[in-house]
């Protein structure tokens, strides 16, 4: 019989913990080969899907981005053709306009579009994350008022959660919500919110709870808010190190009026959905971070293969060829462990464990290999002629962004010595 | 409007033959050449090699995808069925079964549904354009075609033969290496790319018209569209069924690679070329 049932009996067995034997069967169950069967072959829908965005990414994508990159103005048309293409809202269901694309399907587009250019990969992956909140916890109302439109015409969201004071301690956010009559006030200030200045509508997470003694799982709510909602005030665009025609903002929101209607579930349910969010968002993230460092591997490639020094190229030097074995290395496990954590939740199943390990590897990766990509090159990696500076400057906020490295371990350690506690 | 009723299919032929060169190295007609194929640019470059048997050249493990020229013929089949001025667009293709994805890549480009007409093994690889013209003529009948379009030529082959012997097989007026079409009435008004310039003609239907590199640029299949083709039927079909015999008239004595190109030599002075050109003999 097969795997899965031979671990359910032994679990129930109560002599398995005791006998080595069984031990041993326990541990080969849960070696992630045996259970991961999806990864030999991709669908012929999903090779189709990635071939449209591979072929974006190459042709429309890559040329533009240094221009962008330094002009840090916001890649609209490029939205707009990926929007036309279909390569973006992937996940809303089909009932609202969308192609309910699992998350491993959004994973393969998000990879190439990365290879492309992650400042324009992220523009477009905040709309999933502010996107994500709705689709999972939104009534039908909700999800055809906000959810439609997307499918409608090319529109941005963006996820408010972040502020000032308050990044990796999402329960320490200050953003108040009152309620008055049938609608809440808002007062407050957010920042670092990704297509903060172009989105249509955000998703809001503020404290409805004004009693400290009150638990994180409920003192938040989560709110949609039209982004032309009265007081709402995106700040100037933030200059940052990479991803630069990515629009950052910090907003304000002064006597913000928002409708009970656009309350997500109801009052207090706000971080479980903030939180249940990453689960999905997370895997392409880490996809983002692997076509970043799949492009690092590839310039640096062919720019080994082409420049010549102690009358050989340099690729036939065993130092750089080493530094390319494990830029491929480190690639290949970045990939296996995104699609691991897509795979996982497509299924059904909580992903937390391997989400987290697949962003904290592929942010971990990305910085490593576009750093080892500009030692390739040399000193024109150095130089913006050339274009793995930009990769460099790009890989940094996947430390940062979307829970930090550290969070992550935190969170994976968490998720470790609970099983085994188990 | 009446345009819609009279025209009704518009068969799109699809090459699927790859990267193959016979008898000359890739390097002078592989996908990355500028001057023919704008949007295969970036497709990685691969090296064709010739059989060691010199029967022909390696196909086992290189991409096959559909030919530029014929991406550019299904676009314009697309573009008229988007303008009403054609009811159904037919994509079809002769080959192994590979050649479904193709077609199933034109049905995602918006053909309304396919036609695989199976040919494979040694029948495959002896396949050439005259073959080719009879299945594509048979089934042109059959299916009451009103318009052919397909690209100019493969490619691979480089033939440039297809189109201009199925509308002599079918006795059809022809419109080729197009780089503009219009329907006007009951006739077809085409601008060819001649050695001199520009040509219009202005041809009867039912005809055929192959497609040259500035007809239109291809769009990308979306992935909405992607996933409504999964559902368009792919009928098969076998060429006995058509009444066409694919055995070949040719046989390929040897293909070779061309002789490997020697270092130049630099000269000082125009004096010094044209005595080194005079020693080998070039004037």
């Amino acid at each position: 019989f097969s795997c899965l049932q031979c671990h359910m009996i032994l679990q129930k067995s109560s002599e398995y913990r005791s006998s080595w034997r069984l031990q041993l069967w326990y541990a080969l169950l849960h070696h992630p080969n045996t259970l991961f069967l999806n990864l030999t072959e991709l669908t012929d829908q999903q090779k189709e899907f990635q071939e449209v965005a591979r072929k974006f990414a190459r042709e429309e994508i890559v040329p533009a981005a240094p221009s962008y990159d330094r002009s840090g103005e916001y890649p609209f048309p490029l939205i707009k053709r990926a929007w036309e293409l279909g390569l973006i809202n992937g996940h809303i269901p089909e009932d609202f306009g969308g192609m309910g694309l699992g998350i491993f399907d959004a994973c393969l587009i998000t990879e190439e579009l990365a290879f492309g250019c992650t400042g324009v990969q992220t523009a477009i992956e905040a709309n999933s994350l502010g996107q994500m909140p709705v689709i999972i916890a939104g009534n039908d109302a909700q999800k055809k008022k906000y959810l439609g439109r997307m499918a409608e015409e090319p529109l941005m969201c963006a996820y408010c959660v972040t502020e000032p004071e308050a990044g990796s301690d999402v329960a320490g956010i200050k953003t108040r919500a009152v309620k008055k009559g049938d609608e809440y006030v808002v007062n407050g200030q957010k920042m670092w919110i990704t297509n903060g200045g172009k989105a249509n509508w955000y998703f809001l997470l503020a404290r409805t709870d004004p009693d400290p003694k009150c638990p994180a799982s409920k003192a938040f709510t989560g709110f949609i808010v039209e982004a032309d909602t009265p007081g709402v005030q995106p700040g100037r665009k933030e200059l940052n190190m990479g991803q630069r025609c990515s629009d950052t903002r910090g907003i304000t929101f002064e006597d913000v009026r928002i409708p009970k209607e656009n309350v997500l579930i109801g009052e207090g349910a706000g971080f479980k959905i903030a939180m249940g969010a990453f689960d999905k968002t997370r895997p392409p993230v880490a996809a983002g971070a692997t076509g970043l460092a799949q492009r690092a591997l590839e310039e640096a490639t062919k720019y080994a293969l082409e420049r010549k020094s102690f009358g050989k190229f340099i690729a036939e030097h065993q130092a750089v060829s080493f530094l390319l074995a494990e830029m491929a290395m480190k690639v290949e496990l970045a990939r296996m462990a995104y699609q691991r954590a897509a795979w996982e939740v497509d299924q059904g199943r909580r992903n937390t464990y391997y989400a987290s390990i697949a962003k904290a590897f592929a942010g971990d990766i990305a910085n490593q290999c576009a750093t080892d990509a500009v030692q390739i090159f040399g000193g024109n990696g150095f130089n913006s002629e050339y274009p793995v500076e930009k990769l460099m400057r790009d890989a940094k906020i996947y430390q940062i962004y979307e829970g930090t490295a550290q969070i992550q371990r935190l969170i994976i350690s968490r998720e470790h010595l609970g099983k085994f506690k188990q | 409007m009446h345009r819609s009723s009279e025209v009704k299919h518009v068969a799109s032929y699809l090459n699927t033959r790859g990267c193959e060169c016979f008898g000359q190295p890739c390097e002078s007609h592989c996908p990355v050449l500028t001057d023919r194929t704008i949007h295969v640019q970036l497709k990685t470059f691969i090296k064709i090699r010739v059989k060691p048997d010199r029967t022909g050249v390696v196909t086992d493990g290189v991409k096959h995808s559909m030919n530029p020229f014929c991406e550019i013929a299904v676009e314009e089949a697309i573009k008229l069925k988007e303008k009403k001025l054609v009811k159904e667009v037919v994509a079809v293709s002769c080959g192994p079964q590979q050649v479904q994805e193709t077609i199933r890549t034109a049905l995602a480009m918006g053909a309304d549904r396919g036609i695989h007409v199976e040919v494979s093994g040694k029948d495959y690889e002896t396949l050439g354009p005259l073959q080719v013209s009879k299945i594509f003529a048979a089934l042109a009948k059959k299916e009451q075609a009103d318009l052919i379009i397909l690209g100019k030529q493969a490619i691979d082959d480089d033939c440039n033969q297809t189109g201009q012997i199925t509308a002599a097989l079918l006795d059809w007026p022809q419109g080729t290496f197009a780089s503009e079409m219009t329907l006007e009435a009951d006739k077809l008004k085409v601008v060819r790319e001649v050695d001199g310039g520009l040509e219009t003609i202005k041809i009867n239907l039912p005809a055929v018209v192959t497609a040259d590199l500035r007809l239109n640029t291809p769009r990308y299949a979306t992935l909405p569209n992607i996933m409504k083709a999964k559902k368009k039927k792919i009928a098969n079909v076998k060429p006995a069924d058509l009444g066409v015999d694919v055995c070949s008239r040719l046989e390929v004595l040897k293909v070779d690679e061309p002789p490997q190109r020697q270092a130049g030599v630099k000269v000082e002075t125009v004096d010094d070329l044209v005595g080194k050109l005079k020693e080998a003999g070039r004037v």
